[in-house]
Order: C-alpha cells, then structure tokens, then sequence
C-alpha cells in the first residue's frame, strides 16, 4: 500500500509541471495588458512604466517562468498585482472558506443523493422512483444562481429567517457561519444530490442484481440487511470515485454561487484575477486546486483498496 | 453591600442600554475597495470608503462648488501660479499627530513622489510646496492650474497621518491612518471594511454612527435582498429596473444624483490603420450616425428612464453644459440624407462593447436605432481587459466606453480630445481645441473657461470623436430608518448629519 501511495505521489510531480506550463502559456496568450488594467483610468504613462517594472512584465517569457517555478518550489507564490497581498496569504484565507462550502455541500449531497438512490433502486418503477428521478432531474437542470436568488428572497427577505449574504467564520461565530453558509451550501448541495442520487440509483441495481444478493436474501437475512450491508457496501465503488471528483471540483470554487452569496472563497477570487490579468493569483490557485484534485483521487482510490478486499491482493 | 449591588445594577443597565442604542450602519457596495491607500488606490469604491475615513483639503457641494474642509480659505496669486491655503485648526489624525502646513506638504510630496502613487499626473503642475506659518501653505505651480482645487476635493488632497505614512510606506494601506469622522478598525478581503467613530474628529457632532461597515455584495438583485431584508441599511448603485420598486416600497428610501461621468462610442479618427475607414475619416458619417439615435428612447428601455441622455461631455444640468447644442432629437431622415452626401447609402460598422448584459442592450438598442439610417452595425462583445488593449493600440473601429467624470470640466475632456492627450484613444488632433483647452485649464475665471469650453465645443459637436450618449445616475437605496442623507453628483456617501430616526 505505501509504495503504492508514493507511487502515485511521484506521478504527481509531471502532472503538476504540465499544469503549471499549461496554466502559465494560456495567460501570457490571453489578449489584454495587465498594466493597463491596474493603472487606472488614467492610464498615466509613469503609472504603467512602474507596474510593468515592478511585476517584471517586460521580462523574457522564459525567464519570467522559471522564477515563478523556482518561487513557487521555495514557498513564494508571488504577489496579486491588484491587493499587493502575497498569493499564500490569499489562499490561505479563503481555502478554510471554500472547503468549509465543500464539506458542507457534499455532506447535504450525501444526505440526499444516497438515501434517495437506495430508495429508486430498491423500489424501482414505482411512484417512489419516479419522485425521485424527477426531483433529481429538476436538481441537476435548475440553474444554481435562480435557486439561490430564489432561496434568498423567500428565506431572508420574507421570512427573515437567514442573512442573505456574507460569510462568517466558524472559528468566530460557529451559529452565525452555519447561517451563512447553510444556504449556498443547500443550492451546491442539491445540484451535486442529483448527480449522486442516479449514479447510486445504477450502482445499486447492477448490484441488486448479482448473485451474492439472490444467496443472501435465500439465507433469509432481513431486507435492511440484505440492502445496506450486502449491497450497497459494493456499490459504494463507484460513488467513493464520483464523489472525489465532485469535491475535487468543489474546490476548485463554485464561482456563481459564492457570487451570488458573496462567500470569500477560491471561485470569486480567481474569477476576478482572471479579469484583471492577475497571473500571479490565477497561477496560484490553479496549482494549489491542481494538487487537491490530485490528492482526492489518491485518497478516493485508497478507499477503493480499502472498500474492495479484491483489489488489495492484487498490490 | 445592597448599595453596592444597586450601583452594580444601575451601571449594568446603562451599558447596556447605551450599548443597545449603538448606531452601527452597514452599507452594500458593487465591489471590494482596493487596497486602502488615497495616494495608491484607484477603484471608485475606494473613495466612498474614504469619504467616511479620510478628510480632504476641500469638499464639494452638490453644485460643484468648491467648499472648505481641512483648508479653511484659500487664494490665488495674481499671475495664478501661487495657491496660498489657510488650515484648519485643532484637527488631529487618528494616531494622534497633529494636522498642520507640514503634514500637508508632506502629503503632497507623498503623492508625488511615492513609487506606487496614482496620483502623480493629479498634482504634476505642483513643483513645490512651502510652509508659511504653522497653519499655512503656499503651494507653487509650473504653470497655472485651474484643475488643482477639483484635484483636492478628491484622492490627491486627502490626508494621511505622516508618521503612519513613513512607518508604513506602501503598505500603508493594511492599516490606514487620515482624519476623517471615522477610523480604520479591520478589513477582511472581499467580506468587510469596518470603521468606528474617532472622537477627536473636528466636527464630531455631526456624526451619528459609531461604526460604518462596508460590505461589498457584487450581484444587485442580493444587494438590494439584504436592504429588504435588513442586513444592510443602505447600497449605492441600485440597478435601474429596481428603482420602481424601491420608490413604491414604504419601508425603503431613495436617492439620486446624476453622475459627473458619460457613456458613449469612441470613434477611431487616426489611431493606427484602423482608423482609415469612412467612419473614422467623414465628420459627416459620424454626424448622420449620432442622428439617427433616439437617446430619450435608448434612455426609457435600458434605464427605464433613470439616467440622462445626452450629447457633451457633461449631463444637460451641469453649469458647463454648451447650451447651444441640446440634446439632438432623432432625425432619420436628415441623417440619411448626410450619409448620402458623405457618398453611402449603407455602411457597416464596428463597435467593440464591454460583454455585461447592461450595456449590451443598451448597443443593440443603438444598432436596431441606426440600422433605420442605413447602418449595419455590427457588435463586437469584449470581456473589458481585452476591449481595453485593443482601444489603446487603436485595435478597433468604434468602442463603446464611458469615463467615470471629475469634478472639474477639464477633467472630462482635456485627455481625451488634446493632440498629446493621455487618454486619447480616438487620437483626435485639432490644433484649435488643444489651444483653446489649454488656455482654459490656466484660467481661474469661470466665466473665461466656460467661453473657451464652448467654444471648443462649437468644434467638436461637428467632429464627434466621441459620440456622447448619456450620463448615467447614482441611485441609492436606503432603510427607512435612515433621515438626513443627500445625493451628490459625485457618488460620495456623506454620513454628516445622517442618521437612524
């Protein structure tokens, strides 16, 4: 198993260096100066002379990404040209908040989506199935920022319930960061339920279907038993490996959503930088979700091992 | 022992009815600040922050008149080139410093001299800056400069401690030290800027909050959400459908003011090869194009009324306006006829136009108006750093932009229509409006500059380099427990004499 994991870790490192190149070419070949964005409307000559000067522009393209790299293996991320503030102190203030979302996000798709994929399985064709299918469909087809918008007006404005927007921090104000969070975390929540929900319904009634099942059922095991332990033990396979995408996903920012619930986090951020040419921020946070999108399909295929004794003679 | 105890309760109730009575005010804003510096920072935001934070040497009415406020009175020498201010006194920073000629000349060199200062080409006519007396500058100009009051009335005359300054340098801006009703408390980044009152603020009885939270929420339907629902208690920059339903709402209050800034096409005259084209080469085109618009219409759908068409660099109720030129009604017909005479019957256009729902309507508006006159307009959606580039490499045929408006009339055409100008994309080079520009921004006589203006005007109402549409309004919304709050042109939050009813 160790080996395995270093293994996979070792891969790692290509992948992040084409990554790194990937995202650093497409910026320098999107149109549009920096300097110009970040002089202000008076674009004073002195103005951009200086930006360019001090956020080495004008240096060769090269030259100016191998001191990022060897920057970046040193710990320094650089600096975003639009707040001054060194890219690690932005990413670590607003990673706590994206995974914070992220948690919570998955933890109401997992409410939702795999109590209500057992449920279609097991009770496939009738009226229960049905429901479901068609709540899952409309989860997966309403746009997120209607949803929010719309949970915003009827919980906040009318019945006054939640803050409609901001975020707070758990480490201040746990209650008050469980309100601002809960809602944007419901509509990321349930579009992810939905996508949860039919891949667990068809993991299930593949499984549903083996032999295995038949025997324990012939053995008289109670139907609970039969479904949760027998069953969906096996057909957890394939939701461990789609809901490491989905996290990985998640972190990489849920831009309209924080959008809409002005919540600090990865998405906002990076959206901006990438408007006002921040290469640094871009860069920065495209490798830090890089390497976490990694890392959650090491832990998810871990799981695999660990969920599959098959697989862990196979080592 | 109960006395004891009496006394402990009675206190306790006070606190806590004091503290119950806090006025604390949350504003919503469009965007987040950026970084808290006057001498660095650039972002409209930002100056509303610093409307609550940092005092100024002069104020505005909402008449653009020039008023006093760290500078009690100032004058100018006869030949204009010495600008002698009288200080107030008994005005202190928050650190305590005390504000005096020297921290104004240190201030003033600050921006001239700081590497990170957006401020330098605000005070480029100031070569020196020389202390007469404890409470007295006399600042000395290259040459004479209207402009110089109207640069102070915003970023580039307000004060910042100059200890805080020097101890900090650029980073002055994580933890920023003025004059003004309220101090700095804590900033987290796209979340909350948070002020409190500062007792030693010279007109303190005027103020009425004890702190002032800024919040940035970009998306206008949840800024106005949070106003609804009482997590805000006011948001500048009300969308425009939303005003209806604000002015028809008992428990909301409204604001506006028409802004000092435009929007409007700008026009490729020589900027590069691109500019070659008859659009860009017959006065005549553009004239025909600016006819066959409908601006009180464009007005009526997009802004539903809110903003104000118009036709020059300033709004129709600015005292600069050239009154001679009103805004133009549409006329198709006349506007074919041009275009006939220019040698076309149609024409293609290209306008470049930043890709926000807003003014993209507003374009195809504008291209359905045009295409009556014969013109096939043809729209270029942009994402703003890239519309941005190409405008200033004259990488374009017609762009559609605004400019934010300064005080000062000069402000609003001396860049944009000079032959050196900075910020003359259409590269438009007319000897006898430089000239007469010139000698406007040097004179301190209104009525001499408004000659001159207009009569620059008489020029380029014919040449239309900037084919000006309309200006748009600042609209606030508020809770209706606010009172006192006054709408200027500016869009500055002023919280004197605001209050909760």
């Amino acid at each position: 198993m160790l080996s395995y994991i270093v293994r996979r870790l070792l891969i790692a490192i290509p992948t992040l260096i084409l990554v790194s190149v990937f995202v650093f070419v497409l910026q320098k070949l999107l149109p549009g100066d920096p300097a110009l964005v970040l002089a202000g409307e008076e674009r004073d000559p002195e103005v951009l002379a200086f930006i360019r000067e001090k956020y080495r522009l004008n240096d060769p393209i090269l030259y100016q990404y191998f001191s990022w790299m060897k920057a970046m293996l040193q710990g320094d991320l650089g600096i975003s040209l639009r707040t001054n503030q060194p890219v690690t102190q932005l990413i670590a203030d607003k990673l706590p908040v994206t995974i914070q979302l992220a948690v919570m996000a998955m933890v109401i798709a997992f409410a939702i989506g795999i109590p209500a994929g057992i449920l279609s399985a097991v009770r496939k064709g009738t009226a229960v199935d049905y429901i479901a299918n068609f709540v899952a469909l409309s989860g997966l087809s309403i746009p997120n920022f209607w949803l929010g918008i719309m949970l915003i007006m009827l919980v906040s404005v009318h019945l006054g319930w939640l803050p409609a927007s901001g975020y707070e921090s758990p480490f201040v104000d746990p209650l008050k960061s469980l309100q601002t969070m809960i809602m944007p975390a419901f509509v990321l929540g349930t579009a992810l339920a939905a996508t949860l929900m039919r891949h667990t319904r068809s993991a299930m009634l593949g499984v549903l279907k083996a032999d295995y099942v038949r025997t324990a059922r012939a053995k008289g095991l109670r139907e609970n038993v039969v479904i949760l332990k027998h069953a969906f033990r096996n057909a957890l396979l394939p939701i461990v490996t789609l809901s490491a995408l989905l996290f990985g996903e998640l972190l990489a920012g849920a831009v309209l959503t924080e959008q809409i619930f002005t919540i600090p986090g990865f998405g906002k951020l990076i959206v901006d930088a990438v408007f006002t040419r921040d290469y640094a921020v871009v860069q920065g946070i495209v490798m830090c979700t890089a390497a976490g999108f990694i890392l959650m399909n090491l832990i998810a295929d871990v799981l695999y091992f660990l969920l599959n004794p098959r697989m862990r003679s196979s080592l | 022992m109960r006395k004891d105890f009496l006394a402990a309760l009675l206190l306790s109730a006070t606190t806590l009815a004091t503290a119950a009575q806090a006025a604390d005010l949350r504003i919503g804003l469009q965007d987040d600040a950026d970084v808290l510096d006057p001498d660095q920072s650039r972002t409209f935001v930002g100056r509303i922050v610093y409307t609550s934070l940092c005092d100024k040497l002069v104020d505005i009415t909402p008449d653009l008149e020039i008023i006093p406020q760290l500078a009690t009175g100032w004058t100018w020498s006869d030949d204009g080139k010495v600008l002698t201010m009288d200080l107030r006194e008994g005005v202190t920073f928050h650190d305590g410093t005390p504000f005096d000629a020297e921290a104004v000349k240190a201030n003033i060199e600050r921006s001239k001299t700081l590497p990170e200062s957006r401020r330098k080409s605000e005070v480029k006519s100031i070569e020196g800056v020389e202390v007469s007396g404890p409470l007295q500058v006399k600042i000395s100009l290259a040459s004479p400069d209207a402009t110089l009051l109207a640069q102070f009335a915003d970023r580039a005359g307000m004060m910042v401690s100059p200890t805080a300054a020097e101890a900090a340098g650029a980073d002055f801006g994580n933890n920023p030290v003025c004059s003004g009703p309220f101090k700095f408390v804590e900033r987290v980044q796209q979340d909350r800027i948070v002020l409190s009152k500062f007792d030693g603020y010279w007109n303190k009885d005027a103020i009425n909050f004890d702190t002032v939270t800024f919040l940035p929420i970009p998306d206008t339907t949840v800024r106005l959400a949070n106003l609804r629902s009482g997590d805000i208690d006011m948001l500048e920059r009300l969308a425009a459908t939303d005003v209806a339903s604000v002015k028809g709402d008992a428990n909301l209050g409204f604001a506006e003011a028409v802004s000092l800034g435009y929007q409007g096409i700008t026009v490729n005259l020589n900027n590069g090869e691109k500019g070659d084209n008859p659009f860009g080469n017959e006065p005549k085109i553009r004239q025909a194009f600016s006819l066959s618009l409908d601006r009180d219409a464009i007005n009526q759908v997009v802004f539903e009324g809110a903003f104000a068409p118009g036709n020059q660099p300033f709004p129709p109720t600015s005292p600069w306006y050239d009154k001679d030129y009103p805004v133009p009604a549409r006329d198709v017909e006349k506007a074919k006829a041009l275009l006939k005479e220019a040698g076309y019957d149609s024409l293609d256009v290209e306008v470049q136009v930043a890709n926000n729902p807003v003014q993209t309507q507003m374009m195809q508006v504008v291209q359905s108006m045009a295409a009556e006159a014969g013109f096939n307009v043809k729209l270029k959606s942009m994402e703003f750093a890239s519309l941005l580039a190409d405008q200033s490499a004259g990488n374009y045929q017609a762009s559609q932009v605004g400019w934010s408006g300064r005080v000062d009339p000069d402000g609003n055409i001396h860049q944009f229509m000079t032959c050196k100008g900075g910020i003359n994309d259409s590269k438009v080079c007319i000897p006898e409006v430089d000239k007469l520009l010139d000698e406007a921004r040097q004179s301190n006589d209104t009525a001499t500059r408004k000659a001159k203006y207009d009569a620059a005007r008489d020029i380029l109402i014919n040449e239309l380099p900037i084919v000006y549409l309309y200006h748009p309004t600042w609209i606030w919304a508020l809770s209706g427990k606010l009172e006192g709050f006054t709408a200027y042109p500016d869009g500055m939050i002023r919280l004197e004499n605001v209050k909760f009813k």
